[in-house]
């Protein structure tokens, strides 16, 4: 192993990591969003509200990312719809972890004991604000650790935007080994990035699982 | 209450059931399990949609839309069988929830009346504790005092004290009864006799999702005209 060729083009490696940083970012604060909002119709009373959600889960999670990313980026287009690299890639990762994040977030809810919402009718409470001051607090603690969990799991599958062009770390890396020809150091340095972010989110699920279990 | 009718899909668990609690009542609820007293009492503050029937508080009569059922379940206060308290918050935040989101009280008011209710169920001391902290009998008397902090016109009881140790059931039955000599309009579900017959204005009798028989507790209790009534009586009783 040499790292003095991926030294030289440290800049470039950096560059492409902060897109990650930002694209992971974004991914997550997109798709949580996205994300708790399908959840809340999910597990909600309407049923006609929760159909369209239901069908938008299974749809997104039914599918390969890689897929996704595909069809989006080249299909838009095709119908005429013009759409950059960087729409693409938000629109996808919130969809996406918008769908996983709404199974969490409903099974979260639907943990709850049915008590709780009768408890809180009964002092006439209006829905959402049993969902917010009843019902969340107590969800948070049984979603947090699948939610962080899932969150780790999208800051690596950024990288699979590298497949589409998006210069992401994985993507310049590539370009980086095309000049240095040194594919093994290169991915070394950037898994090593990659556990930075993710090692500490790690880390933190332990704490809260530790944290709520004493509860 | 007029001809409540009740039905989860094919069971039909009310088969009409009427019943008018006069200001200041206090009307208990008896029967054999599954013979529909939770149910209706759950109807009477639509926790369950009623496939048939009306509701009148008041002389007016309860719509089904939001506003009327959360309007509805302001003026009544419900305690049920396994406490509900919100395990995430401390005896003062369940308390003053109600008040605070639900009525806007200002906050000096809602801290008087956290204050005055905790004295009246005898845990003052345990206002910043969280309901974990508690006993089941304490977490009642807590479940109690956060339907009344509503102030409540009503108050629905739903086997208060059925999930209680037996050492713990006086202490929330003490409450109940200082309530009904305040002069609370009651409506009590129960498995204690000696507690219904001693507190209650009417002992209404159900069984296989109707009313088979109310009237004053001496007579409920010592002259049941029913055959039904007698057997259930009588099987309380021996367990007792």
């Amino acid at each position: 192993m040499n790292l003095s060729a991926v030294w030289e083009y440290r800049i470039v490696i950096i560059q492409g990591f902060l897109v990650t940083l930002q694209l992971s970012g974004l991914a997550i604060i997109c798709s949580t969003l996205f994300g708790f909002l399908s959840g809340f119709f999910l597990s909600g009373p309407s049923r006609i509200l929760r159909y369209p959600f239901k069908i938008y889960v299974e749809v997104f999670r039914g599918s390969p990312l890689l897929l996704q990313l595909f069809m989006i980026f080249f299909g838009f287009p095709y119908l005429g719809i013009p759409i950059t690299l960087f729409q693409t890639a938000i629109f996808v990762f919130t969809l996406y972890g918008g769908a996983y994040i709404a199974e969490i977030v409903r099974s979260g809810i639907e943990s709850i004991p049915k008590g709780q919402f009768d408890a809180a009718a009964s002092i006439g409470l209006t829905y959402p604000q049993t969902m917010i001051t009843v019902i969340l607090p107590q969800a948070m603690r049984v979603s947090l650790p699948p939610l962080v969990g899932f969150y780790i799991g999208l800051i690596k599958d950024t990288s699979i935007a590298s497949v589409i062009g998006y210069m992401e770390v994985v993507k310049e890396g590539q370009a980086v080994i095309n000049v240095t020809s040194r594919p093994f150091d290169v991915y070394i340095v950037i898994s090593i990035l990659y556990f930075i972010i993710c090692y500490p989110l790690s880390l933190f699920v332990t704490w809260i699982e530790r944290k709520t279990q004493t509860l | 209450m007029k001809d409540i009718h009740k039905s989860f899909g094919h069971l039909e668990v009310l088969k009409g059931v009427t019943l008018n609690v006069e200001k200041g009542e206090v009307v208990v609820i008896i029967g054999p399990s599954g013979s529909g007293k939770s149910t209706f009492l759950r109807c009477i503050n639509k926790l369950e949609k009623v496939n048939h029937g009306e509701v009148y508080i008041d002389g007016t009569l309860l719509l089904d839309n939001r506003h009327d059922i959360r309007m509805m379940r302001q003026t009544i206060g419900m305690v049920f069988q396994s406490f509900n308290l919100f395990p995430h918050l401390t005896v003062y935040e369940n308390i003053s929830l109600g008040p605070r989101k639900a009525l806007g009280m200002p906050k000096q008011q809602i801290d008087n009346i956290v204050d005055s209710l905790l004295a009246k169920v005898g845990l003052s001391e345990k206002k910043q504790s969280y309901p974990h902290q508690l006993s089941g009998g304490q977490q009642q008397r807590i479940a109690i005092a956060r339907a009344l902090a509503m102030q409540p016109k009503a108050m629905l009881f739903d086997e208060p004290t059925s999930a209680l140790d037996p050492e713990l059931i006086g202490e929330v039955l003490s409450v109940i009864k200082t309530l009904a000599q305040e002069g609370m309009t009651m409506v009590i579900v129960t498995h204690e006799m000696n507690f219904a017959r001693e507190i209650s204005d009417r002992v209404v009798v159900m069984a296989d999702g109707k009313i088979i028989e109310e009237g004053p507790p001496d007579i409920i209790f010592t002259a049941p005209k029913e055959p039904r009534t007698k057997v259930f009586l009588r099987s309380v009783i021996d367990k007792v």
